[in-house]
Order: C-alpha cells, then structure tokens, then sequence
C-alpha cells in the first residue's frame, strides 16, 4: 500500500474569511438608518418601523440602493456608517 | 572532462553496454530502484553496482529521451553525448575523455530504450514538480492520507458539488494548463460573493475537479471572466432566492474541436465537455468566490444551471444565422462565450407551423409566459431554436434581427388583461400604471433582450426558452466574451 498518500491542491482561494468583531453596541443608538435595498414592499416595513423608532424617540434617516441585485455601492455604505449609529435593512419582498 | 552513463535496469541495450562502462571505471547512475539496480548489477556481474539517480534529477537536467546514455561533461556541462548503443560514436566519445572501452563483440549500432522521464506517469510528476519550482503552480497541497478516499475526504471538506470530483492533483493541473498561452498566475477576475481572485491556475484546478476535458480550459476561462464581469452581478444572482443560475453558450469552431455536444440531446447527459464547463465554472464560484447553497446561494429552488450548463451553439449550414457570441461582437473567426442567468430550459411544441409568421406567434406565447405573463420588462429570456424550426426561419431568410422584432412585437398584451386581479390573478400590473386597459404592454424591454441561439438534433419541431433573471442594468445582462485572449 502507497502510506504516502494523495496530494491535491488547494482549490480555494486561500482566504480565509477575514475577522469582523461586531460593532460596538449602545445601548440607545440615536440615529438609525433605514436601509431598503429595493424589493416590492420593502418600503411598506420600514413605513412601519420608522413610526416605531420616531415614537421612541430615534433619528432617523432613509436610505436605499440604487438595485437589489448588487451590493450596496461603497459611498452608500460610507456615509451610512459617518451619519448613524445602527442600519436596519429591509431584506425582502 | 568525465563520462557519465545513465542506464535502466530493464533494458536490454543497458545490459549490453554497462560490462565495458563498468570496467572502465565510468560513473554510472540507473534511472531504477535500489533493489533492482543491484539485481541488475549481479546478473550481469558489475564490479560496483550503480549510484541511482534520485528522483531522476539528472535525467531530467540533460532531458534523456533514450538510455544507456553516455555524456561527455567538461565542469557539469555537457559537450557531448551518445544515446543507445553506437559502437564507433561511444568509443570516439569515451576518447576524448580519456577512457577506452572494450566494446568487442557488441552490434555496431542498437536503438536504447526510452528514458524513464519518457514514461507519461513520470512526464507527468516532473512537470509538476517544474512547475511547483518555477511557481507557476502556487495553490496550497492538501494531503490525503493513504487510509482516506480522495472522493471523500474531498466531499468531506467541503469542496464539491456533492458528485464525485476528479482529484487534483498537480500533475493533472500542469497537463491542463499546457492548454492556454497564460501565465498560470494571471488574474481572470474577482468572484463574488467574497471577492475570491479566480487566477487561470485556480479555474483549472476546479475544471479537473469538475472533469474536463484539458483543451476545454480556454472556453472555461472565457465562461469565468464573463461571470466576474460587473454586468452579470454574480452577487445578486447568487443572494437572490429566484432559481437562475449562469447557462453558458459556446459559439465558434473550438466548440466542435473539443468535442461539445451542438446536436442531439445538447442540453443532456452523454458529452463530456458539455456536462462539465458550467460545473467548472459553478466550482470556481463556490471554491474561489465562496458562493455555497443554502449559505450565500439562497435559491428557493435553484436549477441545473446551479450544477452546470453549457452547449455548443450548432453553426453548420443548418444554421439560420452567425453564432450568439458573433452576433454579439465576437470575431467570426474566433470563438466566444456568452454567460446569462437563467432558469431551467422548457420545450416549446408547434408541430403544424411551415411559415415564419406562424412559428414566432406559437414561440412568442410561450416567451410570454417567462416568470408569469402578468410580469412585464422584468425578465429577459433566450430561445434556443431548434433545427427543425430554424430551417423555417432560414428558408424564409429571416435575420436574427426580424426574428427578434417580430417575437418583440408578438409578446404585447393588452394592458387590461394584466393587472392585478383580472382573472382572479393577484399577481400583475399595478392597477396605478394602468390608465387604458386596451393599452399594449411589451413583455420584453426590447426586441435585442430576447438572445436567438441555435442547436439541436435534425430532428423534432422544437425550441426551448429560458426564462431569464433580474434584467438590465439593474439586474444582470448577459456578457459574451472571445475565448481567444485564453488560448
């Protein structure tokens, strides 16, 4: 019997996924921003949950991405991440 | 200046010559084992039993194509050399080292017998082994151990598909990569849904895993830099819950040169390279771009595309027009790929229709259907004609273009018929954007979002559609690329 074995490569791209720690959390975050990513009705939750936030006394700010089949554009990201303090993004149909 | 021999243990022509190379005190090294270079040594009564020249380095420096080989060498490098047997040329060369050997009695001239750096096991590892020192191939080994089953432990750490993958192994990877002109490092795009960098080693790497054939890797690059291009949004296609997956077209003369399947049962099973360039390109997206089922991929249901789909467009003088990629700007005399995101394929029947008109009405109602018909300018879709109704449009001299127009034109309903709830139907049209029910509303965006490929076997009055994802420039487009910068 061969002890040595098969040897094979690496198919992968050798990458782990890099560490992210969460956020740090407050526990009141001020302002929230209320990220639809464009799906049908997507604006009917977040309807929803901006009168929730406001009446608990949240900023907060409405966002969007230019399409639900890309990411969101890094800009987008940026300045969600300089101006608020939490994102809610609304996933889905 | 020295002589040095290099000899086998199994060859005739060495056992002839090793005697006098043996008295004459030359430095001899066999391409053999241990155990059986010392046999060899015995039977045939050497003085010393020859040094072995491990991992057949020196064969491989001085690329013997026969042994015995003698070389002259002056300071390691070599002046001169005699392959097999040649009584006048090994004594001539052996002089000029100042050695004589007795050669009496031998054939004055006798063919040697092939280096075992000659044998395509052994080709095969020194290639490798070169192209690991020359770091063309840089991926990570993985050791399997001799106790594990490589189809197994290569399920078991997550790499495949779920069917069997062909191991790959360095050796099959560098034969594969004798199939492009690129330099296995170079980049051919970044898959999503981390970003991976695909570099043309990786995508062999997963295109021997998925079985293909060597000479398919050019088709399997072009089918990569396509996915990896901005307007496919391969991110999109892999979050969305919707089933498209990447449907590759190949059209051109390399196609049939490597064998793909452009005529009967091109969609199914049977054709190596059709069954295996979209699950090359399917396991490039999961290794490198680290797109998974039921992780990253959130397919409600998925579809074959999923595992891999790829045809050869049929561009015989069947055909009733140039190829999708040519059509789409590709070189007539180069091969191109397109890649789209599409659902499962579905048989459109008309047996009866003999005239164009006819054939794209009855095509045209099942283009409707794509998604559901209340879904307008949403989905794009591809026909694929088959041969039996391309002859139709053919005869008729129909272009690709007055195809497209007409099945364009064929594909509008009257807005009334389409929005929500007419029929007991929830899904349509919102009733806001609906001033005049008899107003036509196109089911495609445009005549040119409706892609026309042809392939199929001679016989059968059928055609098959694709229904498409997300379209345009907010969703994804189809891409086409030339497969002639990965040759």
């Amino acid at each position: 019997m061969d002890v040595t074995g098969l040897e094979v490569l690496d198919p992968t791209a050798e990458r782990d996924a890099a560490e992210r720690p969460l956020a740090g959390r407050d526990a009141e975050p001020r302002t929230i921003a209320l990220l639809d990513i464009r799906k049908p009705r997507g604006d009917v939750f977040l309807d929803e949950l901006e009168v929730l936030l406001r009446a608990r006394g949240h900023e907060v700010t409405r966002e969007a991405k230019p399409t639900f089949t890309r990411p969101a554009p890094h800009d987008l990201r940026r300045d969600i991440a300089a101006r608020c303090d939490a994102v809610i993004e609304a996933l889905a149909d | 200046m020295e002589l040095l021999a290099l000899v086998k243990h199994d060859c005739p022509v060495c056992d002839q010559v090793l005697p006098a190379l043996d008295a004459a005190g030359v430095r001899i090294l066999s391409q053999s084992g241990e155990a059986e270079t010392a046999e060899q040594a015995r039977r045939l009564g050497l003085r010393a039993v020859p040094e072995l020249d491990e991992e057949l380095a020196l064969s491989e420096r001085f690329d013997l194509e026969a042994v015995p080989a003698v070389l002259l060498l002056d300071g390691g490098a070599e002046t001169g050399r005699v392959e097999g047997l040649h009584v006048a040329r090994l004594a001539a060369l052996a002089g000029r080292a100042g050695v004589s050997l007795d050669l009496q009695g031998l054939p004055e001239q006798r063919p040697g017998c092939a280096s075992r750096t000659r044998d395509p096991d052994v080709a095969a590892r020194l290639a490798a082994r070169r192209a690991r020192a020359d770091g063309r191939i840089r991926s990570r080994p993985i050791a399997i151990g001799a106790l594990e089953d490589p189809f197994e432990a290569l399920y078991e750490r997550g790499l495949t598909d779920g069917l069997p993958v062909v191991p790959p192994t360095a050796e099959r990877v560098t034969a594969m990569l004798e199939h492009t002109s690129r330099d296995p490092q170079d980049v051919v795009g970044e898959l999503a849904p981390y970003d991976g960098p695909a570099t043309v080693e990786k995508v062999a790497v997963n295109a021997v895993m998925a079985g293909c054939p060597d000479e398919a890797l050019p088709i399997v690059l072009a089918a990569v830099e396509a996915v990896c291009d901005e307007r496919f949004a391969l991110h999109g296609l892999l979050a969305t819950t919707h089933p498209a997956g990447p449907v590759i077209v190949v059209s051109g003369a390399l196609a049939q040169r490597i064998g793909m399947n452009a005529h009967g049962n091109c969609l199914g099973q049977g054709n190596r390279a059709n069954s295996t360039i979209g699950r090359a390109v399917q396991l490039v997206v999961r290794n490198v771009g680290g797109g998974r089922p039921g992780r990253e991929d959130r397919a409600a249901h998925g579809s074959p595309a999923k595992v891999g789909l790829a045809f050869a467009e049929r561009l015989d003088e069947t055909a009733p027009w140039e190829g999708l990629a040519q059509a789409r700007g590709v070189a007539e005399d180069e091969t191109g790929v397109t890649v789209m995101a599409l659902e499962a394929p579905r048989v459109i029947v008309d047996q009866i229709a003999r005239e164009p008109e006819g054939l794209c009405a009855s095509l045209a109602l099942a283009l409707e259907s794509v998604a559901t018909p209340r879904l307008r300018l949403a989905f794009d879709a591809m026909l694929l004609v088959g041969p039996e109704h391309g002859r139709i449009l053919r005869e008729a001299g129909w272009s690709r273009e007055r195809v497209q127009d007409e099945l364009f034109a064929r594909t509008m309903s009257p807005a009334g018929e389409l929005v929500r709830g007419a029929g007991g139907v929830p899904e349509g049209l919102d009733p806001r954007w609906v001033s005049d029910p008899e107003m036509p509303v196109g089911k495609f965006a445009a005549p040119d979002r409706i892609l026309l490929s042809y392939a199929g076997g001679d016989a059968g009055l059928f055609s098959m559609v694709f229904g498409g994802w997300a379209a345009g420039e907010i969703g994804s487009a189809p891409v086409t690329m030339s497969v002639a910068p990965w040759m």
